[in-house]
């Protein structure tokens, strides 16, 4: 409940970020390290810009129960990226699948590379020692 | 009266400011010596006017006079003395005001310092700088006045936010802007050369010193608010691809092209299009970082402001000087020169670094940007943050890493590659075999993780091996710039190592504990012995202890606090770290859990690499500018004609 309230009187401050919880870790690494890595892909919706592996707020924990439990059940990373996304929305995923709206954020830093790379390539000079001071 | 004093040498400044402007660039045009006379004492006008202002918004925090508004609501008379002086920028009005002051400061110095140049450049250059001091002023006296009045003075403030009270408030926002509003001189210095008409690498040589000391403070800035945030957000991340880190980290990326290109420039009289481009381009970036922070689009905790006013206001600033500033470059940007060189050579890696520097800004830009943009088109909602950006700067961080020790040991114009293969050999080897190293006996540490590893390691040895050979060269401290590169690379390596080791081996302890109980993480083992309370000047706090069980540290005790700001109505984390270069140990007290509190610890592995890295990387830059002063004094004496 203080956690809660903490929340309110902040609002929309930066809260103190805590991580995971006592007892809320899996039993076997393999399977903890794998939700570990999911959790920090996963936005906390009620907070600012954390993600549910820092955050302490309820829905985070929630979240972070759901990915565990899935994971438990046997669930691919893919099969719990795509369930937690039908449930929050695209704005859940803090590294946006490639697709229509999002392809520019993927595919600029290469384009830019490319044309770069043939830019320079062309500035290169075909002579040795031709250039004159 | 003091505040309205303040306020009039603000309107005082503004008007000062016109002066500087009409002066600077109508002497330069009709080459009077007068009028350009006049242009200098205003721009040193202009810095005393503000300081004076200045002056009196701080003896307004001290004296807690809460019938000004920005008092009243951001400070306390129970805030200790430090805070209610660092207090004075730790809010929106104080804070933009800081940042004129360090305009004005940075027209003053360039005033003072910089006579080498022809007066018609210099003139203009202090007629441009009077331009943005306009605009600031006037967006600071119309939308965000710090020295506006409450009808009825409070009897008592609201206090400043608890978790801004900290001693990084005092040297956070002003290293930050020296280096932000650092980069309007080098603005400056490419609309006065493109007014001028004339651009050459005299006028590259003239702008890298006030492109080195600006990046030197912005590096400074950014490692001391990633430190900050480290110790003070509760787990020990040092940084967060928040939009905010992001509207700092832009203008630096372009700041350190900036640097690169403009070596090129003056050594070799090419890339100078380029050169202008990334100056007016790197204080854009500077001003898209203020409307970020200032305008309220995002709500961070550097937001102390939601007004869509003065949003819009600083976005006509921004519109206006990077619109204005690129229209003149398409206009007057000089005909493409012959930017020809060698694929083996200095400027062919400097160019390269340069894709690389602009890849990457632009990447930051647009991850930053986008869901913005798209939310604001009516778009769908989406999210960019850390493990987007992990994703596109690995890579693109590898071919970087490889290359750039090869820059420093090609000559200029054109070189080969074997001599340079024997040169950089043991690096190579030593980068390899220290690799291997930790891939066999640090089980488990990603694929990724180990070459980034190995990439810094080659950028250590490159540097050294740079190092090496310029430290024979060197017969004085005046040639200090010759070691200025390599400190900086080995800078960036430090750092790198730093980050990747924090990251891949970081451990981690969560726990529910009762007092008595002995916890281990890793090799370290520690007793909790119980929660405390405590009364400090302005909160009370919950003080957790642990003592260190055997090792070196056997007896210490650790102090994590949770702190209760009562006028605030608001809490924080004291994390407790054992500081250690190997590693911090770093603990933290949670919520109590029935009759047990919740304990975490972590162990951050060499994470201190990353501030000292940032610190060589400074200490590079100001090698740089140190020899260029003393050269400059140099010359002037006449030792060296």
């Amino acid at each position: 409940m203080m956690r809660v309230l903490i929340v309110l009187l902040v609002g929309t401050l930066l809260v103190p970020a805590y991580a995971i919880d006592p007892g809320e870790a899996l039993g076997d690494p393999a399977l903890e390290a794998r939700a570990r890595a999911l959790s920090v892909e996963f936005r906390c919706l009620v907070c600012q810009n954390q993600s549910i592996d820092d955050s302490d707020a309820p829905l985070a924990r929630d979240l972070r129960a759901m990915v565990r439990a899935r994971l438990l059940a046997g669930d691919s990373d893919r099969d719990i990226r795509a369930a937690v996304t039908e449930r929050y929305g695209e704005f859940v995923l803090f590294r946006p699948r490639f697709g229509g709206a999002t392809a520019i954020l993927w595919l600029l830093p290469v384009f830019l590379l490319g044309i770069a790379g043939w830019f320079v390539t062309r500035m290169f000079s075909s002579t040795t020692s031709s250039e004159v001071e | 009266m003091i505040a309205e004093f303040g306020h009039f040498a603000l309107v005082c400044a503004l008007c000062v400011c016109a002066v500087q402007v009409g002066a600077g660039l109508a002497g330069a045009r009709s080459t009077s010596a007068d009028l350009m006379r006049v242009a200098d004492i205003s721009a040193r006008a202009q810095f005393g006017l503000v300081l004076t202002a200045f002056g009196a918004l701080t003896y307004s925090f001290v004296v807690s006079d809460f019938s000004l508004a920005v008092v009243h609501a951001n400070s306390h008379i129970a805030k200790p003395l430090v805070y209610k002086i660092a207090g004075v920028w730790g809010n929106h009005e104080g804070s933009m005001l800081l940042w004129v002051l360090i305009l004005a400061l940075y027209g003053a110095a360039f005033s003072w310092g910089e006579r080498a140049m022809p007066s018609s450049l210099h003139a203009r250059i202090l007629g441009v700088q009077g331009l943005m001091g306009i605009a600031f002023l006037v967006f600071l006296v119309l939308t965000s006045n710090p020295f506006a009045r409450l009808d009825t003075a409070p009897f008592e403030g609201r206090g400043l936010t608890p978790i801004l009270q900290d001693p990084a408030l005092a040297a956070h926002p002003p290293l930050l802007y020296a280096g932000y509003v650092g980069f309007s001189i080098t603005f400056s210095f490419a609309i006065a050369a493109l007014l001028e008409g004339k651009v050459d690498r005299a006028w590259a040589r003239w702008m890298r010193p006030w492109t080195l000391s600006a990046w030197v403070f912005l590096t400074l800035g950014i490692a001391l608010g990633s430190y900050w945030a480290y110790y003070e957000l509760g787990w020990g991340g040092f940084w967060f691809w928040d939009p905010v880190e992001n509207a700092s980290l832009m203008p630096w990326l372009a700041g350190t092209a900036l640097l690169h290109s403009a070596l090129v420039a003056e050594r070799r009289g090419t890339l100078i299009n380029w050169t202008l481009l990334l100056a007016i381009l790197t204080f854009a970036l500077s001003l898209a970082g203020t409307f970020l922070v200032r305008s309220g689009v995002l709500t961070s905790v550097h937001a102390f402001a939601n007004d869509p006013a003065r949003g819009l206001f600083i976005l006509a600033i921004l519109a206006l000087f990077t619109g204005g500033g690129l229209a003149l470059f398409g206009w007057r940007a000089p005909a493409s020169s012959n930017d020809k060189f060698q694929p083996v050579s200095r400027e062919a890696l400097l160019v390269a670094n340069n894709i690389f520097l602009a890849t990457a800004t632009v990447t930051v830009f647009i991850g930053t940007i986008y869901p913005l943009a798209l939310d604001a088109i009516g778009g769908p909602k989406i999210s960019v943050g850390a493990p987007y950006f992990n994703a596109v700067f690995a890579p693109l961080t590898i071919p970087f890493l490889i290359m750039l020790p090869l820059g420093p040991l090609l000559a200029w114009r054109n070189d080969s590659l074997s001599p340079l293969v024997t040169r950089l050999a043991p690096a190579a080897l030593a980068a390899i075999l220290i690799t291997l190293g930790l891939a066999m006996t640090r089980n488990g540490t990603p694929l990724l993780a180990l070459v980034l590893l190995g990439g810094a390691f080659w950028l250590i040895g490159g540097a050294l091996t740079d190092m090496g050979q310029r430290l024979r060269r060197l017969q004085n401290l005046t040639q200090t710039p010759l070691l200025s590169a390599p400190v900086a690379h080995a800078g960036l390596g430090v750092m790198i190592i730093g980050i990747i080791t924090a990251t891949a081996w970081r451990q981690e302890l969560v726990v529910a504990a009762t007092p008595g109980d002995v916890l281990q993480i890793g090799e370290k083992t520690l007793r909790f012995d119980g929660v405390r309370e405590r009364a400090g000047p302005n909160y009370t706090s919950e003080q957790g202890r642990l003592v260190y069980i055997g090792g070196a540290h056997e007896g210490n005790a650790l102090l994590p606090e949770r702190r209760f700001y009562e006028a605030e109505r608001s809490q924080t984390t004291e994390a407790a770290i054992t500081t250690n270069l190997a590693g911090h140990l770093y603990a933290v007290i949670g919520e109590p859990v029935d009759d047990k509190r919740v304990v975490r610890i972590w162990y951050h592995p060499f994470v201190a690499f990353i501030w000292i890295g940032a610190l060589l990387m400074a200490l590079g830059g100001a090698l740089g500018l140190a020899g260029r002063v003393g050269r400059r004094s140099h010359a002037v004496s006449g030792a060296r004609a």
